[in-house]
């Protein structure tokens, strides 16, 4: 348990890794990349967390209780929101790729010329 | 008993990581992929990161999985609009 | 290569990549014992010096503030790629609207939808901006109320049709708000180089703990931020929408 969080982040890449070098359909490549970007989010939630303490939110609790890190917190807002992002970014390209070549294997756009 | 509640929902991401990258249709993918962000934001909030999770779930069950079927949507009416043509061809 | 050497390749290299990540992850500290002092330093002036209960907000938006900035234009940058990558090129042959089908009457959506719809929409904007109004003393902020705030109207594309959509979120007022939002954050920190600090520096007056008005320019920020994001999602699902069921009248 004490560094389970850091192996499945780590599992959860390969997992995801894989996906993208087996795929056959740019979508679900796409899709693959979003796992693997997740698995930094474990990563990054286990790096902040303190046992037995509270969320660093003191709305009714005194200003000195032992809270969970908050900075790596807002790296993982700015993470999460750039990943969709990036995925939104992905499909309009993907939907282009569609229409110019009539295919979204990768493997056959490998073939295409020009 | 938190420490328990976390190790499971650590487990059970893990498999659930696993599944999305071994389905391989992807109009499937995107219900698996909006189950997983589901999960992830129960992870966060076990963790004791709230901002997080509601950014999440916001994020990881909604828009991401409508973003995948839109343009899914999108790739099939080319398809079709492209096999019309070269039928009329 | 062929795709049964390439698995092969990446099971063997992905074996030694595992072992790395193990080597390494093992060397981090034990889950639950955080040792690095800066976020127990931010958490313990979140209260005393701005004046604001929820330390991540804090963080996003004032210790952190110009990150956050770069973050939202990535977002509107990548909304504006969308926009340009799906546009209708000139010469794309025009079909009619793929709403309904000619030759099969469309089925509609049951009352029951509609009426649970109609109130929720209601529910949702509320929500929203409740969300995006008290981000520096709960969750919240203005990204995750942002995108409370975009599920709106697609709510209610699912419970209409595409011209109820089209009548509740003109294209143009979308326009708008995103590009408000998005110059206002720069605007600010502008303002707090005319008020004499350094770029978005917190100089309005913090106000008191607990209260809506608190933490200087925190909630004007998280309203801009929350305008952008909003604008920008629905301006992605407008987009996708009318270049995905009908095309553009000439």
């Amino acid at each position: 348990m004490s560094h389970l969080p850091y192996l499945i982040a780590a599992w959860i890449f390969l997992v995801g890794l894989y996906g993208i070098v087996t795929s056959r359909n740019l979508v679900h490549l796409i899709i693959c990349l979003s796992v693997v970007q997740s698995s930094t989010y474990v990563s990054l939630v286990a790096i902040g967390y303190r046992t037995h303490a509270a969320a660093p939110i003191f709305a009714g609790i005194p200003p000195g209780t032992p809270a969970v890190d908050s900075v790596v917190q807002a790296v993982m807002l700015t993470d999460v929101v750039v990943e969709v992002t990036v995925v939104a970014l992905l499909l309009a390209l993907a939907v282009q790729m569609h229409k110019r070549h009539g295919t979204i294997d990768p493997d056959k756009l490998r073939e295409l010329r020009g | 008993m938190l420490a328990l509640i976390q190790a499971f929902v650590l487990l059970f991401i893990a498999a659930a990581a696993t599944v999305v990258a071994l389905t391989r249709d992807p109009v499937a993918q995107s219900i698996v992929v909006s189950f997983y962000g589901l999960l992830l934001a129960i992870l966060f909030f076990v963790f004791q990161a709230p901002d997080v999770s509601l950014s999440q779930i916001a994020i990881g069950a909604v828009a991401l999985p409508l973003m995948i079927l839109l343009a899914l949507t999108k790739i099939k009416k080319q398809e079709l609009e492209k096999q019309e043509h070269e039928k009329k061809n | 290569m062929k795709r049964r050497t390439r698995k092969r390749f990446f099971f063997a290299s992905a074996a030694l990549l595992a072992v790395v990540f193990a080597m390494g992850m093992l060397a981090l500290p034990p889950l639950g014992q955080y040792r690095g002092p800066y976020g127990d330093v931010v958490n313990a002036l979140s209260v005393p010096e701005r004046h604001v209960t929820d330390a991540v907000t804090l963080v996003n938006f004032d210790v952190r503030g110009f990150d956050t900035l770069g973050e939202e234009y990535i977002l509107f940058t990548s909304v504006m790629a969308v926009v340009l990558l799906l546009r209708i090129q000139r010469n794309e042959p025009t079909t009619r609207q793929e709403d309904q089908a000619p030759d099969r009457k469309g089925v509609g959506t049951s009352d029951a939808v509609r009426v649970v719809s109609l109130v929720l929409t209601g529910v949702i904007v509320v929500f929203g901006i409740y969300v995006v109004t008290h981000g520096q003393l709960t969750p919240g902020g203005g990204f995750q109320g942002g995108v409370i705030l975009a599920t709106g109207p697609l709510l209610v594309y699912l419970a209409g049709e595409f011209e109820n959509f089209r009548k509740a979120v003109p294209r143009r007022l979308v326009h708008v708000c995103e590009a408000l939002g998005a110059c206002g954050y720069g605007l600010i920190g502008l303002a707090c180089m005319l008020a004499g600090g350094a770029f978005l520096e917190n100089f309005l007056p913090l106000g008191a703990t607990g209260s809506i008005v608190s933490g200087g320019t925190i909630p004007l920020i998280d309203m801009s931020v929350g305008l952008e994001v909003s604008g920008g999602l629905a301006l992605v699902l407008i987009v996708y929408l009318e270049e995905t069921l009908e095309c553009k009248e000439e």
